[in-house]
């Protein structure tokens, strides 16, 4: 088991604005009224888009039972993440110790039937209380099979989500990370490559799909992405970038920040949500690697985009402009939606930031002005007063909100990792502007708020009467 | 009849198995106004809530006792007496269900204890019920944690014939069913209209078909359940003609409910296939002393042409199925009816139910399992839940989706499957499935000496 101190170190995390305050994004949840996910849950995110390794959670049933390949990352070739595995403890390896040597066994069952380059384990609540020693038992079946075994110890009771993250990308630093050289680049390259990292990339729908090429066009190779479409193989060479660029959300910042310890890999935080965002990004990485001509081919590229997609944009826009949109993301992505949304012409009348660390406010204040509304009670009584109080045409949230906006009648938009469609970069934003407007002008809104003819016509009888 | 061949590796691969929690969630949701806590982290109410969710297609009532590293390893009384108090009072539900989970169970949770020294706390919340239930991930299955809350359930809300002054037949038309998780809402719809045909009134305890059957309100939102069986109904189970119970689970709750109110029970194992909607109706109609109606006679007719119809294509079928032991049971009667061959049977858990099955062997075990003895006995179908699509896609088999969860198609929870209409339908939806795989076509030969043109190419010229 973590002890308090470790847990309080991953807490403590310098490159975090909110951190110099008080914990506004770690409230202590109030039994009877809590949502969101628990660590484990938060490091499972974080590395389960790691296609070719075999992600092993440690615990009894619930844990991975109800939760294997049910998420909307994507992978270009390895499917080996999608096989759900779990060490399934049973009360007897509980009450007579056995689910050490169980989880001994279930590695090297793993490492049998799929021939992994690697595998992660998962540590849960029950193995933590009995305490387990996972990362011996790993360290053992490595050394006894010669594949590498890394222990993720993020029982779901250490705290949030968040810290689920931080906890997976501090053993991806700890253990992973440093293990491999990079290949060598292609001779052939006409172009001065530089080598990157994006972290806190899921590739959720394949969207990444939409901005590695101009990545390729640029010249920047990416090592790796934490995590979508990763491979094991290529996460072991992250030391060697020459940046790093953060996605979306401070959930990883210890990575980068220690890679930068580490290695003195200089980082960005940027988002490839929304046009002004995605040139944004690619503006950063010229000036980060500080190549001349790697800025002149991107001002190139993002001038031919910028033009390629306005004019794809334009009819969409006249329907969505003005539109108001109720933004919850659970925090994480706020900021980086927002940018996208406005780009539209569409209005954000308030934004989650439950879970939003005290720098994505700020960055929220800088977009929307100080008068934004910011949502802290999540809860879906709160989100339809907002909507109603606020006239939102639309409520774009997680999919766990889905249901309580239709309960609603209130158009509905999916943005978390469950989601079927990807919106990152200049061509997501199409597929972007698609949904928003196939939900906002669909006419079964008017089917179901309207009442059945009968009930039309005695409302009417009795004003009549 | 059955060989149950235990679980023999270390490591379950595509879990069949989902959690006691989970089914002690699912049977508190068949309850009007009622909400379901797990005792456990945050994560445990957050996974089985998305569970939930994509399966059903609905907000889903569910809190956490939220543990977090402080009372795990100190105590965690008192987050669920909080955690019992925070919902009372910001929802004032009629039902709530404490379900223990691993963490909880491990650390040693007492929470019958903790139930009462809320009460004691707490008399102004004395109207609303409070359930506790063990239901430890650790072992079982939804199956199993879903026919115990429903047992505790019972135990707690069901007063005694004499405490009470119920007595059985009092209430002229109504009939207790205790009604498995196999049973989806579109499946208590179709019983609820056959019931009526013989002029009775079902109460269904749980009832789904009242809570999650999809259902457009004119309330924006309710934090707990907005319909189901409504707990001042339990106290009327008493005066009920009789007791049907659906599902070998749940035997131990029709034995308890027996025993408090001395109703008597009709057991069923289920209502799929013509012979068990035969035992269904046979019961029926001695309760309510009616012949069967003509209606139900000529949908009998009806599934006997279909059966006709769709024998061709089910006939000798190797099928393999996966799925939790009361529905593994409907669905192996249900195909073993029209002459196609079980080949593969797996399982989540070992059940006394297991043992009664007329199939060679079954499995406790995993999708794994299933892939690898489907492989082995060249299984044409399967039958399971979602999951299981990316297994049968592998085999390249068709499957019928069955079970929990069901994520990737729109209704599944809706579907009928019982009585003759609903088998009727399963049929024709198992015989659309095969009707294009399941023979061998004959490998085109071509004779030495034909006249024919030379290539498929010239003679399409």
């Amino acid at each position: 088991m973590k002890s308090t101190k470790d847990i309080a170190a991953l807490l403590d995390e310098p490159a975090c604005e909110h951190n110099k305050k008080e914990k506004s994004g770690c409230a202590k949840p109030k039994p009877g009224a809590a949502a969101g996910g628990c660590a484990f849950d938060g490091a499972q995110i974080a590395l389960l888009p790691i296609a070719d390794v075999a992600h092993i959670v440690h615990g009894p049933i619930a844990c991975s039972g109800s939760s294997w390949d049910n998420r909307g990352t994507r992978s270009s070739g390895a499917e080996l993440y999608r096989i759900g595995m779990t060490t399934d403890l049973t009360e007897q390896d509980i009450v007579m110790g056995r689910a050490e040597k169980r989880l001994f066994h279930a590695i090297k069952q793993a490492i049998d039937s799929f021939a992994p380059p690697a595998v992660f384990v998962y540590n849960t609540c029950v193995p933590a209380l009995i305490g387990d020693d996972i990362s011996a038992v790993c360290k053992s079946a490595q050394a006894h099979w010669g594949v590498p075994v890394v222990a993720i110890d993020c029982a779901g009771f250490y705290g949030t989500k968040n810290l689920g993250n931080r906890i997976a990308g501090d053993a991806m630093v700890a253990q992973v990370i440093g293990t491999r050289e990079p290949d060598p680049l292609p001779m052939n390259s006409p172009l001065n490559i530089h080598d990157v990292n994006l972290i806190g990339e899921y590739n959720i729908a394949g969207e990444f799909w939409h901005v590695l090429p101009l990545l390729d066009e640029l010249g920047l190779r990416i090592l790796c992405t934490l995590s979508g479409d990763a491979r094991f193989r290529e996460v072991q060479t992250m030391h060697k970038a020459e940046v790093n660029m953060m996605v979306c959300s401070k959930a990883m910042v210890n990575v980068a920040r220690k890679l930068q310890q580490q290695y003195g890999t200089p980082w960005f935080e940027g988002s490839f949500y929304g046009i002004t965002d995605t040139s944004q990004a690619l503006r950063d990485f010229a000036k980060a690697l500080n190549d001349a001509e790697l800025s002149e081919r991107t001002e190139q590229l993002i001038t031919r985009e910028e033009s390629r997609i306005k004019t794809l944009l334009e009819p969409w826009q006249a329907r969505l402009k003005g539109k108001r949109v109720l933004l919850f993301t659970g925090g994480v992505k706020s900021w980086s939606v927002i940018s996208a949304l406005q780009d539209l012409g569409m209005i954000v009348v308030a934004t989650g930031t439950n879970k939003s660390t005290e720098e994505d406010k700020a960055r929220i204040r800088e977009l929307m002005g100080e008068n934004t509304v910011m949502i802290n009670d999540g809860s879906p009584k709160e989100l339809i007063r907002i909507v109603h109080e606020y006239h939102a045409d639309i409520l774009i949230a997680g999919g766990r909100n889905m249901y309580t906006a239709l309960k609603a009648k209130i158009p509905f938009l999916d943005i978390n990792q469950e989601r079927e469609f990807g919106y990152e970069g200049y061509q997501g934003m199409l597929e972007l502007v698609r949904q928003l407007a196939l939900t906002i002008e669909s006419p079964v809104w008017q089917a179901v708020r309207t009442p059945a003819p009968w009930r039309r016509v005695t409302s009417q009888e009795r004003s009549n009467g | 009849m059955a060989d149950i061949l235990k679980r023999n590796k270390a490591l379950s691969v595509n879990p069949l198995k989902a959690s006691q929690p989970i089914g002690g969630a699912l049977a508190t949701l068949g309850f009007n106004r009622a909400m379901p806590m797990l005792h456990g982290s945050q994560g445990c109410t957050a996974f089985a809530k998305v569970f939930f969710v994509r399966h059903f297609r609905e907000p889903i009532p569910l809190q956490s006792t939220a543990m977090d590293q402080g009372s795990s390893v100190m105590g965690a009384d008192e987050n669920v007496r909080v955690g019992i108090k925070t919902i009372a009072e910001k929802s004032r539900p009629a039902l709530i269900t404490i379900l223990t989970t691993g963490l909880a169970e491990t650390q040693g949770a007492d929470v019958q204890r903790n139930v009462r020294e809320f009460r004691d706390a707490n008399p102004q919340f004395a109207d609303i019920a409070v359930v506790a239930v063990n239901t430890p991930d650790f072992t079982g299955s939804v199956e199993t944690g879903y026919a115990a809350t429903l047992t505790e359930i019972i135990r707690a809300l069901v007063p005694d014939a004499n405490e009470a002054g119920t007595c059985p037949g009092k209430r002229k038309h109504q009939v207790n069913v205790l009604v498995s998780y196999l049973l989806t809402p579109g499946d208590l719809e179709a019983l609820r209209d056959i019931f009526e045909l013989f002029q009775l009134r079902p109460v269904f305890v749980p009832d789904l078909a009242e809570s999650l059957d999809g259902c457009l309100t004119d309330d924006d939102f309710s934090p707990v359940t907005i319909g189901g069986t409504s707990i001042s109904e339990l106290a009327t189970l008493g005066d009920a003609l009789a007791t049907l119970v659906i599902g070998a689970s749940l035997s131990k709750a029709a034995e308890l409910l027996e025993s408090k109110t001395g109703v008597p029970t009709y057991a069923l194992d289920h209502v799929y296939g013509l012979t068990a909607t035969d035992a269904l109706l046979c019961a029926l109609a001695e309760i309510s002393t009616h012949p069967v109606p003509e209606r139900l006679e000529r949908q009998r007719a009806q599934l006997q042409d279909a059966m006709l119809d769709t024998h061709f294509m089910l006939g000798q079928l190797r099928i393999g199925i996966a799925a939790d032991a009361d529905l593994l049971a409907a669905l192996i009667d249900l195909v073993q009816e029209m002459g196609a061959e079980v080949v593969v049977a797996v399982t989540s858990c070992a059940t006394p139910l297991l043992a009664k099955i007329p199939v060679a062997r079954i499995k406790i075990g995993d999708l794994e399992d299933m892939e690898v003895m489907s492989k082995e006995h060249k299984v044409q179908l399967l039958i399971g839940n979602s999951h299981a699509v990316a297994t049968a896609e592998r085999l390249g088999v068709p499957i019928l989706r069955a079970g929990f969860p069901l994520y990737d198609m729109i209704g599944g929870y809706q579907k009928t499957w019982v009585g003759y209409r609903g088998t009727r339908q399963t049929l024709f939806d198992l015989a659309n499935l095969v009707i294009n795989f399941s023979h061998d076509d004959i490998p085109v030969y071509r004779s030495l000496y034909a006249q024919k043109p030379f290539s498929a190419a010239s003679e399409s010229a």
